[in-house]
């Protein structure tokens, strides 16, 4: 019990980690590299308490291999409008939080 | 000795967490991410979910990366991956500490679980496949898989939809220079063949243990970039008519047996337990192809050049 309560509480601390790297940093592709963190700290949450009692459950074994396939189609997706953004603007960050300051 | 090394790949999983999302620069938080991916597939293996392992690994260690790498050089090339200087930012703190928190009482907080073997090991012989985790995600929830196959397609339609005035219909991604006789070109051309075998064994054996369409189609994927970023293949034109075909086979497979369960079974996506398991095999073959092609542009990602004829 103790070892799957390590494994759950990592899995609270990234989701932790994830929240904060997408609020405090700027960087839009840091912040799609925070959103995946925030995403498999949940996941992890998940597979520790499907490991619990007698036996893996494959139920949310399933679910989370959908979770992750999605979380990279969304990520593809996200870095596809940051890249776009960038050759627009000359910059990866969001224009209300350009701390540059010159022409925007 | 097995506690020990929890605690140690717990702790290095925060600690290179940590070091992506405070670390110096943009980078460095990417290389960082990668072997996060890595270490997280060694604890998914841990926590006896073997499948999930090798997801994690293929697509957090593997093509997420790839994505990432690929994004960072664009941005590099428009001078837009340097970072503003970042501050501690004491309200996100609090949040992501609160978040946690209330994640770490809610683990001690959760009941303990009513066990679903019981039901699952009951239906499992009418799956049509041993490997449970391939009986919930192709049978007893295809409906989940399905969808997700058609969130795939659109997220590729929305990558695809960001080409530039110009560039399009070109190959997928950027043009690959890699100089003939190489370390890049050699590895294109070793790498591959074994790539691919170890994929299609993944996807084959998916009914039995751990592996299908998934694990197998992001293997047979990062075969098609390190084919296509070592030059050793050119991706066709995005107008090419094969594309169309192979990205959508799988979901339109997926869907006609659907539909085929609808008239001979007990309704849309269910399979007679009797022709399930080849059914599943079918599916599967056909998923992953789908699932290998639309990975792998994703991560190439919109043409940056119309193709010269």
């Amino acid at each position: 019990m103790t070892g799957l309560s390590l494994y759950a509480l990592t899995g609270a601390g990234l989701t932790g980690l994830g929240l904060y790297g997408l609020i405090a940093t700027r960087h839009l592709l840091r912040r799609v590299v925070a959103f995946n963190l925030l995403g498999s700290g949940v996941f992890l949450f998940l597979g520790a308490a499907a490991a619990r009692g007698e036996g893996a459950d494959p139920v949310p074994h399933a679910l989370i291999i959908t979770g992750i396939v999605v979380a990279l189609s969304a990520s593809a997706l996200a870095v596809g409008l940051v890249v776009a953004q960038a050759r627009l603007t000359g910059r990866a960050t969001l224009p209300e939080e350009d701390t540059h300051g010159d022409d925007v | 000795m097995m506690p020990v090394f929890d605690a140690t790949l717990c702790g290095l999983i925060l600690a290179v967490a940590l070091a992506a999302v405070a670390g110096r620069d943009v980078f460095r938080a990417i290389v960082f991410f990668i072997v996060y991916g890595l270490m997280l597939a060694v604890a998914w293996v841990r926590l006896g979910a073997l499948d999930v392992a090798l997801a994690e690994a293929a697509i957090s260690g593997g093509l997420t990366a790839g994505l990432f790498l690929v994004a960072y050089g664009r941005l590099a090339a428009v001078g837009a991956a340097d970072e503003p200087a970042g501050l501690l930012n004491p309200p996100a703190a609090l949040a992501g500490c609160g978040l946690s928190a209330a994640l770490g009482w809610a683990w001690f907080a959760l009941p303990q679980p009513d066990r679903p073997a019981p039901q699952l090991a009951e239906a499992l012989p009418r799956s049509g496949v041993e490997n449970p985790v391939t009986a919930v995600l192709l049978n007893f929830r295809a409906w989940d898989t399905l969808l997700e196959s058609v969130v795939l397609l659109t997220a590729l339609i929305g990558v695809l939809m960001l080409a530039r005035v110009g560039a399009w219909p070109g190959r997928p991604g950027l043009a690959q220079h890699v100089r003939p006789g190489g370390v890049m070109a050699g590895f294109g051309r070793v790498l591959p063949p074994v790539g691919l075998l170890v994929g299609v064994y993944l996807v084959y054996v998916g009914a039995e243990r751990p592996g299908g369409a998934f694990q197998g189609g992001t293997v047979i994927a990062a075969v098609g970039l390190v084919a296509t970023l070592t030059g050793a293949f050119r991706p066709p034109a995005v107008d090419a008519p094969g594309w169309r075909a192979a990205l959508v086979a799988g979901p339109l497979l997926f869907l006609l047996w659907g539909l085929a369960g609808a008239v001979i079974g007990n309704g849309f996506l269910t399979f007679p337990p009797t022709l399930a398991g080849a059914a599943i095999l079918a599916i599967e073959a056909a998923l992953a192809v789908s699932i290998a092609v639309t990975l792998a542009v994703l991560v190439l990602g919109a043409p940056e050049q119309a193709a010269r004829e």
